[in-house]
């Protein structure tokens, strides 16, 4: 197994080093991370899973530079990333929306914050919309949409400063099942036609096999890097691969390295 | 509304058999107006003064008080709120002041500020705004205080600046806190200005109850709390009015919206 994206040529976006994370600095300090070793090359969909308590959302608080590492590094197109930049979106668990601000208005809230032309920003938001299948939204109120609706606005708000990377912080997790199948289709599409580099994290086996490029498994206390592969799947896949005997042998391979590392008790 | 309309009729009724019950036992029982005044009594007490300019001069000062009052004290709150809110170092300086001051019942310095700013209506204006000060200046911390962390998070993440997460996070994320105090703020200062008129004044209401408490004219200090009572509706009023329009994305105000929508177009979706 070793699909295009992993070839020495392709250029790495993130690159994640011996990183550790420690809470507290006496002897009962907790490791929330233990020497975490990975790369992203561009354009790629990394899905990072692991129960949780795994250390997952630690880690993405450090790409995401709200967070210091204790020891290692995390780059990002090369240069460390030692607080928050402005290259990167994320997208929450929760969609985070300021309800005094309408639709389109909290899309352009990046722009506002990083002082973007207002104008042209406007431009890319109500495209942008459009692809997530929200146009003639761009007036309403945050609480006048569904769950699912307000992750989407949440998600283009992400990519509305045209960041190198996009950060994913379990973002369906709180959406229904039916839903969050759904915004998984969508997401796809969505990133086929936008291409970012995305580090996508969640507790569902078969969300991050069906949505990564690979995978990359956790397991808990402290966080470690359990197993990584590349999903070898056709795109687009459609809900219907998750029947296939080879969607179920990724997962049955996950559950494998979290069983062993002790993730499910 | 059937049950809308039928609501405010009872409540109507009950209100005048309240009246007439009153009228009654007072004409029934000969009660002396000193000691209880019949509604009509009252009535035509507030019309005379009424007709006679008298009241409208008292009401035209009190108002005044309050309203400078209201504006100075908020004007004060909001900053040192804003002040204490962002720095640790102010609260942690300013803090033994503020426990002391929001412990001691503001009203009784009234009689200090009329031997430190004389008879006139700069005391009145000083003693309506100290009574403000308070529920403004601690709604203001509170709210500043109350964003999310997924929030704070959020504008972190796009490397905003704190005053970046000031203007476009905590103060608005604060308005509902804020706007509360300012409802409470408006009404405290009503009582601050005529508390000041009890102690010490030429003219005002305060001034005016106190008067016609000297002379016994019960009627006309019920017709002055009437006044009164329907100045505090009015100013409450204007600040809820503002508050309805700028806070029309707030959860608690949704309800009421929603509500009046229902009633108004007979449903939302």
């Amino acid at each position: 197994m070793a699909p295009a994206a992993e070839t020495a040529a392709a250029r790495e976006v993130i690159a994640v080093r011996q990183l550790h994370k420690r809470y507290g600095n006496r002897a009962d300090a907790i490791l929330a991370l233990d020497d975490i070793d990975f790369a992203v090359p561009d354009r790629e969909f990394l899905s990072i899973v692991g129960p949780s308590g795994c250390g997952k959302s630690t880690l993405l608080k450090i790409l995401a530079g709200l967070i210091p590492a204790s020891k290692g590094e995390a780059l990002l197109n090369g240069t460390p990333i030692d607080g928050p930049r402005r290259d990167i979106g994320v997208v929450f668990q929760s969609p985070v929306l300021f309800p005094w601000r309408s639709v389109l208005g909290n899309v352009l809230l990046p722009a506002d914050i990083q002082r973007l032309g207002r104008e042209e920003m406007s431009k890319r938001a109500y495209d942008l919309l459009k692809l997530v299948g929200l146009d003639g939204f761009e007036r309403r109120y945050p609480w006048e949409l569904s769950g699912g609706m307000q992750q989407r606005v949440a998600l283009v708000r992400a990519l509305i400063h045209d960041p190198a990377l996009l950060l994913m912080d379990e973002p369906f997790g709180a959406l229904d099942a039916m839903t969050r199948e759904s915004m998984n289709v969508e997401l796809q599409r969505i990133w086929m036609e936008r291409r970012k580099t995305v580090v996508f994290i969640t507790h569902s086996t078969a969300e991050a096999v069906f949505l990564g490029d690979r995978v990359l498994v956790m397991t808990p206390r402290p966080g470690k890097v359990g197993d990584l592969f590349s999903v070898d799947l056709p795109r687009p896949r459609s809900l219907d691969v998750m029947n296939t005997e080879k969607f179920g042998g990724y997962v049955r391979r996950i559950r494998g390295v979290l069983n062993a590392g002790g993730g499910l008790e | 509304m059937m049950k809308g309309v039928r609501g405010f009729s009872l409540r109507l009724l009950l209100i005048v058999a309240t009246l007439l019950v009153w009228e009654g036992l007072v004409r029934a029982f000969s009660v002396q107006a000193f000691l209880l005044p019949a509604p009509s009594g009252i009535f035509v007490a507030l019309y005379r003064g009424i007709a006679s300019r008298l009241y409208l001069d008292h009401i035209g000062v009190t108002v005044a008080e309050t309203l400078m009052g209201f504006v100075l004290g908020s004007v004060l709150a909001f900053t040192l709120g804003i002040a204490v809110a962002l720095s640790r170092r102010i609260e942690y300086f300013l803090y033994p002041f503020i426990v002391m001051f929001q412990a001691m019942p503001k009203v009784a310095l009234a009689p200090l500020i009329i031997v430190w700013c004389g008879l006139g209506i700069t005391s009145k204006v000083v003693s309506a705004a100290l009574v403000a000060f308070f529920p403004l200046m601690v709604n203001t911390i509170v709210g500043l205080r109350s964003a999310e962390e997924d929030r704070i998070n959020l504008m972190r993440s796009l490397a905003a600046s704190r005053w970046q997460i000031f203007w476009m996070l905590q103060l608005p994320n604060a308005m509902p806190y804020i706007f509360a105090g300012l409802e409470i703020a408006m009404i405290f200062a009503l009582i601050g200005a005529i508390v000041g008129e009890f102690v010490g004044a030429q003219s005002g209401l305060g001034m005016l109850i106190q008067s016609m408490n000297f002379t016994m004219d019960v009627a006309g200090q019920f017709s002055v709390l009437l006044i009164l009572s329907a100045l505090g509706l009015l100013l409450n009023g204007i600040v809820s009015g503002v508050r309805r329009r700028v806070l029309f994305w707030d959860p608690s105000q949704k309800i009421d919206a929603a509500g009046n929508a229902a009633a108004g177009k007979g449903g939302m979706q």
